[in-house]
Formats: structure tokens, sequence, C-alpha cells
């Protein structure tokens, strides 16, 4: 049943084989045997996700129900729900119960999907491996010595052992797509402002951006129909207009102008990667789409404005955290300066300080036009290096990351290495673009995911490759060993 | 580049986050190889380049003047660390 | 040689508004701590904030109360720092590119006219309120005004003097209460006054400055000026140094004293917000709020003075708000003589306006009113001084001016011949004073006029009574 796709859950839930309640137990169980092995979970909300499957069944009785209706699903614990422990992967929100709704959490709801827990993640969304959470490292399903990347680490990991259908994560730096790479499932990262931010704890504003994360594209596309949308409480939120992006999945790619970037292929990409990415191109020519070399000249610069930016908006975004109307407060504080420095050292992890100082560093009297103002002008330059592209081509394809999954405690010691796990994916995130993450092939028992990036608005578009390279792939289906069930090619 | 114990104290200050005196050699360490990756930047040539601050050229949607929020003071504060008389509290502020 | 003074203003007026700048929770005054306070003004995580459109449209109406340049982009930036009535750790201000650009306003001070310049003015978000008694040793955070829509409007350091200031200041919170934008109400904190001051040896540059915060009447603006003047001055000519700080002034003790312990770390890092995306205004939204903006004040004035051939004192009395000079033209426009109802506004009104507290749109006497006692003087039915008495009547709800009259007898005597037997009477009765009078004692004839009057009730037409009594004592 875990390895169902949403369309196949959907025709079982309708044709009323399998009741909601049936199917929220059985991954409930699952979380409950699987879970202890890779970690990927905060909180399980059995209470809750029954409720919803009972309100659910009665909605399927009725035979008008929704196509995700009765669905289980977990959401990352960034995404605020309402009286559940929202924490963010902190102990600065160990405690905090959330009063309200985050806008795809509402969403979701109204669809009637049960919500089965919230998922472990780097803490505030900061980190590329699942390490830096309060609540101990999410392990990589294919290899428990593994990480399952980061930050939406216990979505992707929670996916591919088939614990839950689907999950939400947020990609600010490759949040999403890295670690869907990394634990061999898809995930899309669509358009800055597709879907709304409100209630998704903010990390950095101007690159957050929600998706979601399951086994193939086809089920991406299902619930990106869900979750994208105008919402008024989001100031950056788009008035698009209504895509079903399932409709065109099955569209031909014949014809359709792949553009190749010098630049992926050089320094830095992992050989028996660069391999896999070549072979997934091959494919995609195989189905009659057209590789065209386009340069990106200035992707070198992308990860240091990015690591100027993201943590200048995060030390301001993270400033409400002062143990004054919620979350962590320091024991006995013995002046209110005292209450916030020993709050915030005390409830935020290492690498989250890091990034606070470094950013009000970046903003400060003297260096903020050395460092804030120039990285803005460099995000302009890598954002119309990919607009130029796109004027020869009609979607980028690259490797996810440099690399298959690292060990864990690999990188811990040193940030910046482990900042470059994210070269690939954060020019995407400075220029706002679509793009996702889809199963290529192994190296080292450990997932590759093929990168696709496209214009503005393009995630049917994307989807709709990603689908046709699904159906002459079997990369997506494919599951760890040791989970029963399960068979590796 | 290399951070003086001074400036790792102004920046803490800034961000309102206690460092004990002893790890301060190891956040100026740590903070001084993410800066080198800013250095980076130094090199680009960005003559006559906008400072870009959103991916997409929207501009501001304005709301109008309604009052669509009720009194939910007690859920809100049912999750602060202390309150008294429905206010937050915190030690004494000298003005 | 004498030092002159320099200041600049910076006034926040918070705008009427019924929600806040970026919330939809309620800006009434007032309510119990924290239950105006939603999950945007109490910084929850997750929330996010989206612009009032009213607060853009009453910037846009001072802008052009102001003959000010209003740029086609405007910013919202970040104000970074921590404080507990500052939930987000920021406020979200205008920096780099406000909403208003450059202005001016004339003042009037003895008589002469002078040009203020406006630096800017540009919206922002004000923060809660810190009370400080009874927890033991704690401070309560109440964060209702957190998120109030605020106006900061800045002046160019034009001002030379307190009186200068004042007038400025008065002229600005006349402005924003005329254009409807904020009520000026400067007790509830509605319209707050941070001074800058220097002082220099004339043609010498601009001397360091000091910021008074919070000034919340026109009179602690005189006391903290003439104070801080004072402190500048003893601080030069004793060889020593202005720092440049912000300084609180203490109404009680009338006098400032530093704010150091909120200065240090005043490195606020500006950035534009990311939550929040350029505000770009039209010439269409400029020309739709110019439809609604009223006459200006200055504007009133010189139409006042031309129109109704009033002195320069009755045009700035009767343009002091919208509501006073509605109800002089609503006066005018019923019959009334403009100099006739402009005194009796300035005068008789206001006073028991003053006396009961009330504003002149709840006047028990509404202009309509007011305008047939006028006319009733106009056409000598009664005499100014019995006027009075029939408005009193009327304010404790008598009735009309001609009911009044009638019900008390109060209309004029006119008949030359009922007039003449009274002073008749006068003159019999005190034929010592017609003596003495004849004799050169010519004051005297004012004791005859108030004997008729007496005698009559203060019916006669005094001027009738004046012709009589010259012809028979001649």
């Amino acid at each position: 049943m875990h390895n169902l796709s949403i369309k196949q859950l959907s025709t079982l839930l309708q044709s009323k084989k399998v009741s909601s309640v049936e199917l929220t137990r059985y991954f409930l169980d699952r979380i409950q045997t699987l879970d202890g092995e890779i970690n990927s979970f905060v909180t399980v909300t059995p209470e809750l996700a029954l409720q919803m499957a009972e309100a659910a069944d009665v909605k399927l009785a009725a035979g008008n129900a929704h196509p995700l209706t009765g669905i289980p699903m977990a959401h990352k614990d960034i995404f605020c729900t309402d009286g559940v422990k929202t924490s963010c992967g902190s102990k600065m929100l160990d405690n905090f119960v959330a009063p309200y709704d985050a806008h795809v959490v509402s969403q979701l709801k109204a669809l009637d999907m049960p919500i089965l827990g919230k998922t472990n993640m780097d803490e505030f969304a900061m980190g590329s491996s699942t390490e830096s959470s309060f609540y101990g490292a999410t392990k990589n399903p294919w290899n428990r010595q593994a990480v399952p990347g980061g930050s939406s680490g216990g979505s992707a990991a929670a996916v591919a052992a088939g614990l839950v259908p689907f999950a939400t994560g947020t990609d600010t730096g490759g949040s999403i797509r890295q670690p869907a790479a990394f634990c061999g499932i898809s995930g899309i990262k669509p358009t800055y402002g597709a879907i709304s931010r409100f209630g998704m704890i903010s990390y950095a504003s101007s690159f957050d951006q929600g998706g979601p994360m399951a086994r193939s594209a086809e089920d991406n596309a299902w619930l990106l129909n869900a979750m994208v949308g105008f919402d008024e409480r989001d100031s950056t939120s788009l008035k698009m207009d209504k895509v079903d992006y399932t409709a065109g999945l099955n569209d031909s790619v014949k014809g359709l102008r792949i553009g190749v970037p010098a630049e992926y292929f050089g320094e830095g990409l992992d050989p028996d990667v660069a391999v896999v990415i070549k072979q997934a191109m091959a494919e995609l020519e195989k189905l009659g789409a057209e590789l065209v070399e386009v340069h990106l000249p200035n992707q070198h610069l992308a990860v240091s404005a990015y690591y100027v930016l993201a943590p200048a908006e995060a030390s301001s975004n993270l400033s409400r955290f002062d143990g004054v109307r919620y979350g962590y407060r320091c024991e006995n504080p013995k002046d209110l300066n005292d209450l916030y420095t020993r709050s915030r050292a005390e409830g935020f992890g290492a690498e989250v300080k890091r990034r606070i100082m470094v950013g009000a560093y970046a903003l400060s009297a003297g260096y903020y036009d050395a460092y804030y103002l120039k990285a803005q002008k460099v995000r302009r330059l890598v954002r119309d290096d990919f607009i130029k592209a796109f004027e020869s081509c009609d979607v980028i394809l690259g490797p996810v990351a440099p690399t298959p999954a690292f060990n864990l405690g690999e990188k811990t010691d040193d940030p910046v290495s482990m900042y470059l796990a994210d070269l690939f994916t954060i020019p995407v995130n400075l220029a706002g673009l679509p793009a996702m993450s889809v199963p290529a092939g192994f190296v080292n028992q450990r997932p590759v995911g093929l990168h696709l990036v496209g214009p503005y608005f393009s995630e049917a578009k994307l989807l709709n490759v990603a689908h046709q390279y699904q159906q002459v792939t079997d990369w997506h289906k494919q599951t760890p060993e040791w989970i029963e069930g399960g068979r590796q090619a | 580049m290399s951070l003086q114990v001074s400036e790792v104290k102004k920046i803490a200050q800034l961000a309102a986050i206690a460092v004990e005196p002893a790890e301060f050699e190891l956040v100026s360490k740590k903070l001084s190889n993410i800066l080198d990756v800013f250095a980076q930047l130094e090199k680009a040539d960005t003559g006559g380049i906008e400072p870009m601050a959103h991916p997409l050229d929207q501009t501001q949607r304005l709301r109008d003047d309604l009052v669509t929020e009720i009194n939910l003071r007690e859920k809100y504060q049912a999750i602060a660390p202390s309150t008294q008389k429905g206010l937050y509290l915190v030690p004494q502020v000298i003005e | 040689m004498s030092w002159e003074t320099v200041i600049g203003l910076e006034i926040h007026a918070q705008l009427a508004t019924q929600s806040k700048i970026f919330s939809g929770a309620s800006t009434a005054y007032g309510a119990e701590p924290n239950t105006q306070a939603c999950g945007v003004d109490l910084a929850l995580p997750g929330v996010l904030p989206v612009l009032n459109k009213k607060t853009v449209e009453m910037a846009i109406a001072f802008g052009l109360a102001v003959g000010a340049e209003l740029p086609k982009k405007s910013v919202f930036a970040r104000k970074n720092y921590f404080y507990p009535d500052s939930p987000k750790g920021y406020q979200i201000s205008q920096f780099e590119l406000p909403v208003v650009s450059t202005g001016a306003i004339d003042i009037e001070v003895n008589g002469e006219t002078k040009r203020i310049g406006i630096t800017r003015a540009h919206l922002e978000e004000d923060a809660g309120k810190s009370l400080h008694e009874d927890f033991h040793g704690m401070t309560g955070i109440d964060l209702n005004r957190s998120g109030t829509p605020l106006l900061e409007i800045v002046s160019e350091p034009d001002m030379r003097s307190a009186d200068e200031a004042i007038a400025y200041a008065k002229a600005i919170h006349e402005l924003v209460q005329f254009i409807g934008i904020c009520d000026g109400n400067m007790q509830e904190g509605s319209f707050r006054v941070d001074v800058n001051i220097s002082i220099r040896k004339p043609g010498e540059p601009l001397g360091t400055r000091t910021e008074l915060k919070n000034i919340n009447s026109f009179r602690f603006i005189d006391k903290a000026i003439a104070y801080e003047l004072d402190r500048h001055i003893d601080v030069l000519e004793s060889g020593g140094k202005i720092v440049q700080e912000t300084r609180l002034y203490d109404a009680d003790r009338d006098e400032t004293r530093s704010m150091r312990a909120k200065e240090e770390a005043n490195d606020y890092r500006y950035f534009p917000d990311p939550d929040l995306l350029p505000v770009m205004i039209t010439q269409e939204d400029i020309d739709a709020v110019r439809q609604t903006l009223p006459e200006l004040p200055a504007q009133m004035r010189a139409r006042f003075i031309e129109q109704y051939a009033l002195s320069d004192y009755d045009a700035n009395q009767l343009t002091a708000s919208r509501a006073t000079a509605a109800y002089f033209e609503g006066m005018v426009k019923q019959g009334a003589d403009s100099k006739l109802s402009a005194n009796w506004i300035t005068g008789d009104l206001s006073k028991a306006l003053n006396r009961d507290g009330l504003s002149i749109a709840d006047s028990p006497v509404k202009a309509e009113a007011l305008s047939d006692l006028v006319k009733r003087i106009m056409d000598n039915t009664i005499s100014g001084k019995i006027a009075k008495q029939v408005f009193d009547a009327m304010w404790q709800g008598e009735g009309s001016a001609d009911e009044v009259i009638e019900k008390h007898g109060l209309k004029q005597i006119t008949d030359s011949g009922a007039i003449e037997k009274i002073v008749d009477d006068v003159l019999a009765a005190n034929a010592g004073q017609v003596e003495a009078y004849k004799n050169g004692q010519e004051k005297l004839f004012g004791f005859f006029v108030g004997q008729v009057m007496k005698l009559s009730k203060g019916q006669a037409n005094p001027a009738q009574v004046n012709e009589l009594l010259k012809s028979k004592l001649s």
C-alpha cells in the first residue's frame, strides 16, 4: 500500500475499497514500527489524523469528495498547525503549540487529508542535512549512516521509507530538491510566490517557498493543484491563472529544447554523479528532446550572494524569538538584556546563531554596501543569466547536488563545506524560478537527483518532462531494501 | 578575513545572543570562515546593476481598511512564558 | 556675538484608520490590554504584513496639502532593535524611499510669515506600551498599540526659536486634523513631537544636535526647548562639547535627561522589508485623493479675508478647524452678517463651548439658530446686549431666538414716544446730575444712558436713547 501512487490511493478511496481510517491506521503503524530507525518525525498526531480520516470517510461515503480527500500526509515542522507543536526543529519552539493554521495547512485540511504528524528538519530550515535539528538527525532510509539532505530531510526520508504518501517541504536554497535527491524521491519548488508563505515560519522571506515532496512527478502534480493559490495574507503571494498541473503530464517532449549549462559539469561535481546525469540526458534525447548548450556565467557567485542575503533576512526574521510572548525563555533572567541574550543563546543551536550573527554583520554600518547591496546586485546578475538562457531553451537540466548523500557528521564541523552542497540549487532561489528534483539513478547505492529548472510559472512543463522521464525509468519506484516490501534494482 | 574579538562582541550584541568569553575564539573562527565566502563577491563586476530585493517585479498589494481580527488573547497568552492581567511580563525596563 | 538656535521637528501623527497598518486588528483607543493585538501585531512565527490602503491615501493627502513631491515608488524597510514593545525585533518603517518627499508649510510668528521646509514624511508602525507599576519589579507589555499607523513628518532645521517651533507644530497639528488623517489628540498620543535642537554662532555651520523625545503638549515644547537651549549654551560656554544623543523631557521636573540606556548599540541595520513589495503610486491614485481633499486652512483663510471682509485674526480663528469654518459659513449662508457671525463664534459661542467642554459639532445652538439670533440684532429687534441673554436661554434649550425674545418680552423698544417718556422720567428724577452735566461734567452722559437702559430693562434702542438724551440735555 505504501508504494502506491496518489492516484492509485485516490482510486481505492473513491471506490471504497479502502477507507481513509484504514489507510491512516496503516501509515500510523508504519511510522510506529519504522521511524525509530530514521527519526523522520518530530511529532506524530494519531488522534488528529484519525479524527480527520473519519471526516474524510463521511465525505467519501457521500460520493462527492475531492480526489485527494482521505489521503494521509505530513507537514514539515515549519508550517504552523493549530493546536499542534510547531517546533521548526528548534529548542526555541519546543514548547510552541501553534495557535493558528498556515495557509498550506488550511488548504489541505479543507480537503480532509489526515495529518499524520510533523516532520523533522534542520533548525529553522538552516542546513542541508537535517543534522541541526534539536530532535536529532534524521537518517537516510537508503543508508542510515548517511544524511537525508536538508532542510526538509524529515519529509524526504518519511516519503522514501513509505511512512507517508506525501509531505510538505520548503525550499530556501534547495531544501526541497536536495533532500528529495538524497532520498530518491520527487520534489518541486514552484515559482516564488506561487504557494502562500503565511504560517510558514520565515527563514529568508525573499527566498522561502513551500512545495510538495512525493514519490513521482505525477503525485507532485496532484498536490501542487491543492497547494498553489493566491492568499491575501501574504503580500508576495501571486495572483495566477488556475492551472491543472496534471493536465499536461502526458504531453510528448518531442522537440523540447533542454539547456545544459557547461558550468554545471565543471569542478566540484562528483564524476559518478555526472555519469548518472548524462544517462538521464540520453533518456530524454531518446524521447525526442533536443539538448542545447547554454551558459550561466555568474553561477559561481550565487553561493556567496546567498550566504549574505539569506542570513541578513534571517537575522531580522528571527529577532521575534525573544522569550517574551512564546517559545523558550531562560531561567531567572537577571534583567531585560539577560532575558534576550540568554534565551536566544540557549534556545538557538550553533548554525542558527552563526547565520544570525553573520546576517547582522552583513547589514551593519560600514558593511551594508560591500556585502548586502553588492549581493543584491549579484542576485540580479544570476537571475538575468537564467532569463537569457531561457531564450534558447525550454528547461535547464543538471545535477541537484554535486555528490550523493554524504555521511552523518561528515560536514557538521565545517559549515562552509555544507553550504557548497547547495551549489546548484541556490541560484534558482536567487532567481525565484520553479525547479524540481527527479530520481535518476544511484552512486554507491545512494540516490542521485536530476535537476530540472524552468522559466517563471513553468511548473506544468517541468512536471510534464519529469513524468515523461518517469514513464521510461523506474528510479522513483525503488525503495530501500531493509524496508519490508522494498526491492532494489 | 579574520574577525577581532571586539567585532564578535559587537555582532553578538546586535544579534542579542550571549557568547561566553570561552567561546569567542571558536565563534570568531567560524564566522571568519563564512566571511571568506562573502569575499567572492568582491570579484563580481556589478557596475550599473540595480540591486534586486525580490525575485519577481511585483508591487505591493493594498488591503482595504477593515477590522477583520477578533480578540484571541486567551489563546495567544496560553503559550506565553509569563503574563499577568493580560500583560506580557518582562524584567523591569528602565527608561 | 549671541547664539542662534536651530530647530527641526519630527512629528508622529497617528493616522485615523479603523485597522492597523499591516493587520486587520482594531486601532480603537483604550481597550483592555492585548485584546487588540492579533497574530501579526504579536509577531507570531509565520505571520506576514499586508499594507492598509487607507494609510497610503492619507500619506498622499498630506503630501498634497504641503505641496510635496510624491515619488512613484516608495519602499518599506526594517529598523532592527530589541525592545519589549517592539515584538518583531524590528519596526517596519521607510528609510531611503519615503512615500512623501520634499514639501513646505507657511507659519506666522509675530505677524511675519515664514516658510518651513518639510524634508519628508513616511509611513511606519507604532510600538506597544510598557507599564511599570504593580508587577513586583517586572514590566508589563501591552501590544494593543503595536502596528497602529503613523505618519512621521520630518521638517528641515528651519526654525530659529521656540515660538517658531510651536507655530510649526500647531500648523501641522491643524492641517492633519483639517484633512481628516489624524484626530490630533495629544493626551492619547495621537500627535507626538520630537525636537531636534542645536545652537551656533550666526553664519557658522550647524552645531551638534540633541533630540528631545515624545513631547505631548505645545506648552512642553516651549519648556523643553528653553531648558535644552540653556543647557547647550552652558555646556558650550564653559568649553564643553554637546554629545549627539536622545534626551527625554521630564515634565514633572521640567528638565531633559539622557536616554543612553536605549541608545547603546545604535546600529539599526535598515534594509528593505522582504515581506513587503515596493509601493507604486500612480497619477490616478494622486488625482483620486485630490478629489477628496477639502479646501486647506491657508487657502480658506485667504478666501475668508477676501470674501467676508474679515480680519486676519477672525479668519485664523474661524479656520482653526473644518467644523468651525463650516459653522461660520452655515451662518452666513442663512443670511447672518459675516462680521457679527465671526464675533459670535469667537466670542460667546466659544466661551460657552469651553465652559461646557463641548466641541462645536456638539453645540446645542446650531449654526442656523445662531444665525437667526444675529439676524434679530441686524433688524434691531434686540440689542447686542439683550442678544447675549437670548443666547444663554437658547443654550439652555428654551427654544429659537424668536421664541425666547417673545417669551421673555425682550423685543427692543424703538417707539420714540415710549423712549422719550423714559428719558424724561430719568432726567426729572436726577435733576442734580442734569445740573452738574450742564456745568461741564460731560462724563455724566453715560450715567443717563445707563439709567434709561435700566428702566427700559435694556430694551430701549441705544442709538435712539443717545440721540434723545443729546437733544434734551443741550
